[in-house]
């Protein structure tokens, strides 16, 4: 066998050439990612940090900590969605009047495929996981989620996923198809490349922890919740996070199976979607939006839920119509899987079947409106604290509804002929995804970040953030609503059109008012750390909450609560407080707790190298690695240390150091 | 509205004699405000007044119509989100903590009223109502499968004019237009006589596209092996845009053609001119055309191969490669059992030349299905097919009833197309190509 043979048979199709040496703009990220990489693991080697962060928080269990690497992760992963839209921003700004821009359609297409793709999977889905994480187990009096260890390897899975999406940036390429890389494009016959592999197997990964982390809640949201607590009983954010994780189990698996038709196609020549041989694309269509339409409500029903706490918590008011607001969500989880063909009416159905899907998606508008107008009467005649969550609920309501209406508007068949594909349409779901989404992240961060950390954020760099990012998203959004009615579709590189040019410099400038949002929430983050200890809560209920989260330290001790409290009401810490509650300052017993364990990390590190294999025909390297998940897998389950009690004395020490701080804060 | 305790809503506003002086304070500052608005909301208005909203205001009456549907149900719906922004806000100021006058009616447990409720509930309900049945009736009249009935308002189509027939193909990344009744085709060109209906059929050769002229009608996609249909009318002389609204790979941006809307007399000239263009598009010069290519200039084919439209939607251009209708044919009888599986040859041709041509990597190389049938019965089954094909369009002319009642179904006797509608809501969609095809062994 000579050179020859051999290579391919080591290195699969990876050769020199996937590295993109030719392309200034990666090259640069690509050196600046190395050496800041490098920097971080000398500093971590130097400050001899990497035991630590082995030991308190790769391998932990604890859902506290899960939850804010959850939100790291997305957080990082947001940065680079962002910079992928400020590449189209700029070049769907400058390529005028015969310029090309500065992408070609190689570079172009990869960015905007890896936005949507980043956007959703990994920034929206770990941050919405993140704080469901950290606050859900809190809010239903629970020590941790269900199943602690695959709470652990979930977030690993996701992280993964992430990884091999950034790997795509620097080795090969990413999907040149449009972030659902619908068949035939996305076939072996017209995307040979690796891009498509990245995108299967960065999904499928990254979808094992999302399905298992959507297991995980439902057990601990059933099985977990204090004592007291009824269905009905619980805050109105653990039910929607309820609802999200019904349809996470409900819809993943749906794309799970489709993109694994699809695998098959590219890997093993079968024919699902290709064109001869009896494929059909239109079924990917469709199976990829039955899971596709439920992910938008996965994403939005947490933030309903998160709005909600806020509006009480700062109208200082009981929750407006708190059944129907349940009802409403239930509803809109239900309708969820009747919607999915209005994403593809102009594909050739039927009137009836058009129509159909176009008034059953109306009706989603109704418990939606419902909600809405609950949040206002959540304000009416409360004494409303304008702190930042706050205004980020107010900016959501005022942003949300107009998202809404242009939602309705392309329910419209005959109205969606105009608009579908057209920038019309990209303006309208980021008007939902950033209105909705984003701003409720952002409320959810601010609200239970002293929660966290023991100390608030800081307000002025809070509010420059939300100056910044209400007016700069409608700068950058409505001139996309316009240019939508004037005919303009997406995805476009070049424009023949000089008059279209005005509006997307607006929409250009808007993204940059954005970015200054993002650098001021980068700067709040900093700010406040420096400045914790002005900015420190010691009493764990800085907003006057009303859900037992703020019955608890800030930060919670890793039980959360040495006593399970029993519940009596929806805002069962509001009526504790009411009721006089007074914390039990004795009788404290050893807490059974779940231990650390690194098979976590492991597997997913093993799911990691067998993805990257695979996508590079690497096949006894993707072998290997499959044999080591299963093998660490399996052994996992000869682990038998698994759980260890917080000794009687430490809970006496804990509990003994937050009464001292809350008399200090009493005095 | 109504509120929990009516009685108490009212009191907020008995108090405002005492408000007056710093509400007239406030009041003059705001009308400040509200003229700078003005001053800034200027140049947008500049700017919106410069642009081609074409999609709200398009030359051809199906987009005109649709554009309509979008306004109404916009302003169907601004009834019930204009006064939910203004509360949103009205609520947000006034029961802020620093506001003491609205401190006496601050009901921290006040949390639910079944009146209340009922409002919320049915208020969007009867909107959606409205809208639903907008929905309806404008998705059953607007069905780009269904003929139009009108040229643009108050005039109806005259039954004795035959609609011009298009067969429009998305290629990489350029678009064909086929004329059957003219024997012509061109590439990224298209031009139709103004009020007269046009019929589209509409397929492509690789990936899925979009076909779309705003200025005209609303856009349905271009998908391989399949036809969908679009009916439509120019109402206005110029030259308007067409594109592809569906991402489709490196070229898309630049898959655009122009559209012109000529008067008869420019019409018939344009024909001669595309006839005088002397090449003649037969199936070497479409596996040549299909080809992945960028910003092709305009051409004009003086003469069509009259079999190719039925080869290019049944995916047989390449000869000795089973047409599409042919293998449901044989399927539908049960299929060839073992012998279909042998019945394959490897791609002698480079059909992904240009996207890079890469097989499976466990899969067998690119092969294609054989025709068993010999030259002559290929053609006739073609034949059939294309006979069958006009059957299809002529037999079923639009009956120009209006649309009524459940299902929209017409008045009168209805017509063959329409027959289907009313029975089988379902039967319209992308034609599988087979329908049209008979068993020819």
């Amino acid at each position: 066998m000579n050179a020859d043979q051999l290579i391919p048979l080591i290195f699969g199709r990876l050769t020199w050439e996937a590295l993109p040496l030719h392309e200034p703009i990666l090259v640069v990220t690509m050196s600046v990612v190395i050496l800041g990489g490098l920097a971080l693991f000398g500093a971590l080697t130097y400050f001899k940090m990497w035991g630590y962060l082995w030991k308190e928080w790769f391998t932990t269990v604890d859902h506290k900590k899960i939850g804010i690497m959850y939100m790291i992760l997305g957080l990082i992963m947001f940065v680079r969605g962002f910079a992928d839209a400020i590449m189209m921003r700029i070049q769907q700004a400058m390529a005028f009047g015969g310029s090309e821009g500065y992408l070609n359609a190689h570079h172009y297409d990869q960015i905007f495929t890896a936005h949507g793709v980043i956007m959703i999977f990994f920034v929206a889905m770990p941050l919405v996981t993140g704080i469901m994480n950290y606050v859900v187990p809190l809010q239903i009096g629970a020590r941790d989620v269900s199943f602690p260890f695959l709470n652990n390897f979930s977030f690993w899975m996701t992280t993964a996923g992430a990884l091999i999406v950034m790997a795509s940036l620097f080795v090969g390429e990413f999907a040149r198809t449009g972030w659902l890389a619908y068949p035939p494009l996305s076939g072996i016959g017209y995307s040979p490349g690796v891009g498509v592999d990245y995108y299967i197997w960065a999904l499928q990964i990254a979808g094992v922890g999302t399905t298992l982390s959507g297991i995980n809640l439902i057990a601990t949201i059933v099985k977990m919740r204090a004592p007291g607590m009824g269905m009905m009983k619980m805050p109105v954010f653990t039910w929607t996070s309820l609802c999200t994780n019904v349809l996470i189990v409900a819809s993943f698996p749906v794309l799970t199976a489709v993109l694994a038709l699809l695998t098959l196609d590219r890997y093993v020549g079968t024919n699902f979607f290709t064109n001869d041989f009896g494929g059909n694309p239109m079924m990917y269509v469709n199976l990829i939006w039955i899971w596709g339409h439920p992910e938008v409500y996965i994403l939005i029903l947490p933030l309903f839920g998160v709005f909600s706490e806020i509006a009480s918590t700062f109208s200082g008011k009981k929750l407006f119509g708190y059944t129907s607001m349940v009802y409403a969500t239930v509803v809109i989880t239900i309708l969820s899987y009747l919607v999915w063909l209005h994403h593809f009416f102009t594909m050739g159905s039927g009137a009836s079947v058009n129509s159909f899907f176009g008034i059953t998606t109306m009706i989603i508008s109704i418990p939606t409106g419902a909600k809405i107008f609950n949040w206002l009467f959540t304000m009416y005649r409360g004494r409303i604290r304008f702190e930042l969550p706050m205004m980020w609920l107010i900016a959501f309501m005022l942003t949300f509804v107009i998202g809404g209406m242009t939602g309705v508007l392309l329910a419209v068949p005959p109205a969606d002929f105009v608009l579908h594909n057209s920038l019309f349409l990209v303006a309208h779901f980021h008007n939902v995804i950033i209105g909705g989404v984003l701003f409720g992240l952002f409320a959810a961060i601010n609200f239970w970040w002293p929660k966290a950390f023991g100390f608030k954020l800081d307000k002025k760099w809070g509010l420059i953030s939300f100056w910044c990012w209400v007016p700069g998203f409608w700068l950058a959004f409505l001139p996309l609503y316009v240019l939508g009615l004037m005919g303009v579709t997406r995805r476009m590189r070049v424009f023949d059109d000089p008059s279209l040019q005005i509006w997307f410099v607006i929409a250009a400038i808007g993204a940059g008012v954005i970015a200054l949002g993002i650098a001021a929430m980068f700067i709040q983050f900093a700010v406040s750390i420096i400045n914790r200890d002005k900015l420190r809560d010691t009493t764990g209920d800085p907003w006057g909450g009303r859900t037992l989260e703020w019955a608890t330290s800030s930060p919670p001790p890793a039980y959360n609560f040495a006593a399970t409290p029993y519940v009596h009401d929806a805002d069962a810490w509001w009526d504790m407080k009411k009721q006089g509650y007074q914390r039990p300052l004795s009788g404290y017993k050893a807490i059974h707790m779940p231990s650390n364990t690194g098979a976590g990390i492991i597997i997913s590190g093993l799911c990691l190298v067998m993805g990257l294999a695979l996508i590079w025909y690497i096949w006894w390297l993707a072998a290997i690695s499959f044999i080591g998940v299963l093998a660490v897998s399996i052994g996992h389950t000869f682990n038998y240390k698994r759980d260890y009690y917080i000794p009687e004395d430490e809970v006496r020490a804990t509990e003994e150091a937050r009464t001292r701080a809350l008399a200090g804060t009493e005095a | 509205m109504s509120f929990q305790n009516e009685a108490d809503y009212p009191a907020a506003y008995e108090r405002q004699p005492s408000r007056r002086l710093p509400f007239a304070r406030r009041f003059s500052i705001g009308s400040a405000l509200r003229r700078l608005r003005l001053l800034l909301l200027a140049p947008l208005v500049a700017l919106l007044s410069a642009c081609n909203l074409v999609v709200l205001n398009p030359a051809g009456d199906v987009a005109a119509q649709q554009g309509d549907l979008l306004m109404i149900s916009t302003l169907l719906m601004l009834i019930i989100i204009v006064p939910v922004m203004a509360l949103i806000v009205f609520f947000a100021w006034k029961y802020r903590a620093s506001n003491k006058e609205a401190e006496a009616e601050y009901q921290p447990d006040w949390d639910h009223s079944t009146s209340l409720e009922l409002v919320i509930w049915a208020a969007p309900l009867m909107i959606i109502i409205c809208l639903g049945a907008l929905t309806w009736a404008g998705t059953h009249l607007l069905d780009p499968y269904r003929p139009i009935d009108r040229i643009k308002p108050g005039q109806a189509v005259d039954e004795s004019v035959e609609p011009l027939q298009v067969n429009v193909v998305a290629l990489d990344w350029k678009w064909m237009f086929i004329y059957p009744q003219y024997g012509i085709a061109t590439v990224n060109e298209l031009a139709a006589p103004i009020d007269r209906p046009i019929r589209f059929h509409i397929t492509s050769s690789s990936v899925m596209n979009s076909f779309y002229i705003p200025a005209l009608a609303g856009q349905i996609y271009a998908m391989p092996g399949m036809e969908t249909k679009l009916h439509a009318v120019i109402n206005r002389p110029g030259e308007y845009e067409g594109f592809s609204a569906n991402y489709s790979g490196d070229g898309f941006s630049n898959m655009r053609f122009a559209f012109h809307g000529l008067d008869q007399a420019g019409f018939d000239q344009w024909v001669s001119g595309v006839r005088q263009g002397g090449q003649t598009l037969d199936r070497d010069q479409y596996l040549e055309l299909e080809k992945p290519s960028e910003k092709v200039p305009v051409l004009h084919f003086g003469a069509v191969d009259g079999a190719l439209w039925d080869a290019i939607l049944n995916m047989c251009v390449e000869p000795g490669k089973m047409c599409m209708g042919e293998m449901m044919a044989i399927d539908r009888q049960g299929g060839l059992s073992m012998a279909s599986v042998r019945n394959t040859m490897p791609l002698v041709y480079d059909k992904y030349a240009g996207r890079g041509k890469s097989p499976a990597y466990f899969g067998s190389n690119e092969s294609y299905v054989m025709t068993i049938c010999t030259p002559l019965q290929a053609e006739a089954a073609a034949a059939d097919r294309m006979r069958r094909a006009e059957l299809d369009t002529v037999a079923g002319p639009a009956s120009l009833e209006r649309l009524t009642g459940q299902g929209l179904s017409p008045k009168q006797t209805p017509m063959a197309s329409l027959t289907t509608l009313a029975r089988n809501p379902f039967a319209t969609g992308p034609v599988p190509t087979d329908i049209r095809s008979v068993p020819n062994a």
